[in-house]
């Protein structure tokens, strides 16, 4: 075992730091610890400015291959970008859906054809994505979509229709990937295809939905008819499913130790209330300070554990991978309720009057109940750890047509 | 960066688990916990001399492996898996870890010497019986007399203190507090005015005991250290057998999930194995993720441990490592012994069933060498005050 970075990784992380630095300046220091999960609505022309900055420097899409558009980051470069990025606090980025799961999505499966229209614009930053996958009656259960794609032969080009829900950046976004069923006859994971659809079409309609934070950064999408170019399919009509789950695969891993540092910052203001309104007196509130502290520790090193080619290498997710999920949403809930009772009976005020003035603590606590809910709830995250992870039953189903 | 076993680690773990899966089954353990003792000295003789685990991280300059914490730790998670009844964490996680931490080069030489070759067991004994494992936990006293010193005080929770060989004690000059005052002395369990007795306990997989000190003489050789600057060194021992007793715990907590999942696989009600009902697969989850959790925090703390012996960057984080580990797999292992001995139903409740030696060595391992609650407020001191 091994813990420590190479001598070059530490210079490439002085290198990060320093553009950063230098950079998260002027204009863009307001966006500094802003837009991130429960926070995405703030200053959203400024982060799109912000990407393309990001983009200018070199900085999106550190991991891709450098003969798309990347920087070729190695897994451990890629770490320190993150964990920098966090640390400096720069802004919630608005082109991570693109770089993280489109990008990869269509290195992995994509035509030469859709590579050259789609990757350019997410490594410049100047072509937003958003996610299509979840309906009113496809949730936990996702096969269950009911959006159909049919082919219109005289015009050449797929007809989308259906609804989509829990798309965050929608209004922002200039594409969506969507999954859709392409044999109506089928059900469940059979017959769904993957499409890549134009947001800004009469048949694409965005609704934001408005959430327990008072806010909207998730929206509901309704397609009406809406196109798309016959060469925007992702593999082949009925291949839907195996891309969409591809695609769940590039989430796992180099991202979640920047995420980490994003939740260092909230605990330290934690820590930092509680020091300042006596509540760290408070033997009660010591004991989950320091088991949040603790946990948090170990999580960084539960990362470290997934990171060190201890996963993946069979193509499965092995234990430490498997709990992450479940781990991570489960410890991010409990501190929003400690930061509350930190602050106690002050917690309840909105100091600038409106939900629209939430502290970055009391969105915090309300934006985290979604963290055991999308991605799998912990729920479902129980079942996937009992049948993958210990070979326990799986769950009964019903057949697919 | 890599945090994954080498192959030679592995190749240690796998060695001793199914060393381990040979000596130490069910029949073994109750034989040896049915004694005094606590162990079969024929085992241990076996542990010593034909896989020398005992010397497995002392250098090689002292008659030792020369192995790390590493190994060391991959080593007690099998141990802990197997509930292996030897007096190990005594002898070599307490004692020789004092005589690398604070021995003299002379009393490396005599002690670790014996120590390797298998023929010295050993423990330390510092808590006068507090519920506090630290410094306030000292309570037996040491005066100079002439070049030497005499030592009277009492000791509870000693492992394997009735057996050992030979006692590495703390005791504080009289009048001091805290971490004040404190030496350490390096003690034959022979030696005139020690009295011992075993304190039979619930879980019988570890034997403790009580040890007494009136007016024991020492010569100026028994001292480790410098008189009166002992705690530092005692804080650093205290740590590193913290860190291994926490790779015991992650070591039961696996056993008893595949336990679990065996026997819930092989129940069946209503028609259906019980490991088919949602409300079992979501307990067994739980256990998986407790179970990984307590296993990162592990192995990173003994890579903590490693450099905090042989020098590194993280070597400063020592006791943070150490509380981490120990608070969340004191809490998971008992949770886990709670849930197996829930999921196993009524057959988990006999003595015949092996549920309750893991239940029983949760909870007398969660309160040795400080509970999940005090190793918080160690981590909270830090963070808050």
């Amino acid at each position: 075992m091994k813990l420590s970075f190479s001598p070059a990784d530490e210079q490439f992380r002085q290198e990060v730091a320093k553009w950063l630095r230098d950079n998260l300046t002027g204009e863009f220091a307001k966006l500094k610890y802003r837009g991130g999960p429960g926070d995405e609505h703030t200053f959203p022309e400024e982060r799109k400015v912000w990407e393309q900055k990001l983009a200018a420097g070199g900085w999106t899409c550190v991991g891709w291959p450098r003969e798309y558009g990347g920087r070729g980051c190695s897994i451990e470069q890629q770490v320190i970008f993150f964990e920098e990025y966090a640390r400096a606090g720069a802004p919630g980025r608005v082109g991570h859906i693109g770089e993280g799961l489109t990008g990869p999505t269509l290195i992995a499966f994509g035509t030469d054809e859709q590579k050259t229209k789609y990757l350019p614009g997410i490594v410049a930053g100047t072509q937003l994505w958003c996610q299509g996958y979840s309906e009113p009656s496809a949730g936990s259960d996702l096969a269950n979509v009911k959006t159909k794609a049919r082919f219109d032969e005289v015009r050449g080009k797929w007809i989308i229709n259906g609804q989509k829900v829990w798309t965050s950046l929608a209004h922002e976004s200039d594409y969506c990937f969507v999954l859709a069923r392409t044999d109506p006859d089928s059900a469940a994971h059979k017959g769904l295809g993957f499409f890549l659809i134009a947001m800004d079409q009469p048949g694409v309609e965005v609704r934001p939905i408005v959430q327990i934070t008072g806010t909207s950064e998730f929206n509901e999408v309704f397609f009406d008819d809406a196109q798309c170019d016959a060469g925007d399919i992702v593999g082949a009509p009925g291949d839907g499913w195996k891309v969409a789950m591809g695609l769940l695969g590039f989430e796992r891993g180099v991202s979640t130790l920047g995420q980490q540092m994003q939740f260092q910052n909230e605990l330290d203001e934690v820590v930092r209330q509680a020091r300042r309104n006596g509540a760290a007196q408070d033997p009660t509130i010591r004991q989950r300070i320091a088991r949040a502290h603790a946990e948090l520790k170990i999580m960084r090193y539960n990362s470290m554990r997934m990171l060190s080619g201890q996963s993946g290498s069979d193509g499965a997710l092995h234990k430490e991978a498997l709990i992450y999920k479940l781990f991570w949403a489960t410890w991010h809930r409990s501190l929003g309720e400690l930061a509350m009772d930190v602050l106690g009976p002050e917690c309840e005020i909105l100091a600038g009057g409106g939900y629209y003035e939430l502290s970055r603590l009391q969105s915090m606590y309300l934006f985290v109940r979604a963290d055991t809910i999308y991605g799998g709830t912990n729920e479902i995250q129980r079942n996937i750890i009992a049948e993958r992870g210990l070979g326990m039953p799986k769950e009964p189903r019903g057949a697919a047509k | 960066m890599e945090f994954a076993f080498t192959q030679e680690q592995e190749m240690i773990r796998d060695t001793a688990a199914a060393f381990l899966a040979e000596v130490s089954g069910s029949e073994a353990v109750r034989r040896a916990m049915a004694s005094e003792q606590g162990y079969e000295s024929e085992l241990w003789s076996r542990i010593c001399t034909e896989m020398v685990w005992q010397a497995i991280h002392i250098p090689e300059s002292c008659g030792g492996m020369g192995l790390g914490y590493v190994e060391l730790v991959a080593m007690m998670e099998q141990m802990g898996r197997y509930l292996l009844c030897a007096p190990f964490l005594s002898t070599v996680c307490l004692a020789g870890n004092a005589l690398r931490v604070a021995g003299s080069e002379a009393q490396q030489a005599h002690w670790l010497g014996q120590l390797c070759a298998g023929s010295l067991t050993a423990t330390v004994a510092f808590n006068g019986g507090s519920s506090h494992w630290d410094a306030q936990a000292i309570t037996a006293t040491w005066r100079r007399e002439g070049d030497g010193y005499v030592l009277n005080g009492d000791y509870r929770y000693v492992i394997d203190g009735h057996t050992a060989d030979l006692l590495v004690v703390a005791a504080r000059d009289a009048g001091s507090s805290g971490a004040q005052g404190i030496s350490l002395f390096l003690l034959p369990a022979t030696t005139s005015g020690v009295s011992r007795q075993w304190l039979p306990s619930m879980d019988q997989t570890r034997k403790q005991a009580a040890v007494q000190l009136d007016n024991v003489s020492l010569g100026a050789h028994a001292l480790m250290g410098e008189a009166g600057l002992g705690w530092e060194s005692l804080s650093k021992v205290l740590d590193l057998a913290t860190i291994a007793l926490a790779a015991e715990q992650v070591g039961g907590c696996q056993q008893l999930l595949d336990m679990t999942v065996a026997y819930t696989g092989a129940r069946v009600q209503f028609n259906r194995t019980i490991a088919s009902y949602q409300a079992v697969k979501h307990k067994a989850a739980d256990m998986m993720l407790q179970t990984e959790v307590a296993r990162s925090a592990v192995y990173y703390a003994a890579c903590v441990a490693q450099e905090a012996l042989e020098g590194g960057p993280l070597a400063g984080e020592l006791s943070e490592a150490a509380s981490v580990a120990k608070s969340y797999c004191s809490d998971a292992y008992f949770a886990i012994a709670g849930e197996a001995l829930q999921l196993f139903g009524g057959v988990g409740f006999t003595w015949e069933y092996d549920v309750h030696l893991y239940f029983k060595r949760a909870k007398s391992s969660e309160h040795l060498l400080g509970n999940a609650t005090q190793h918080r407020e160690r981590l909270a001191r830090a963070l808050l005050d």
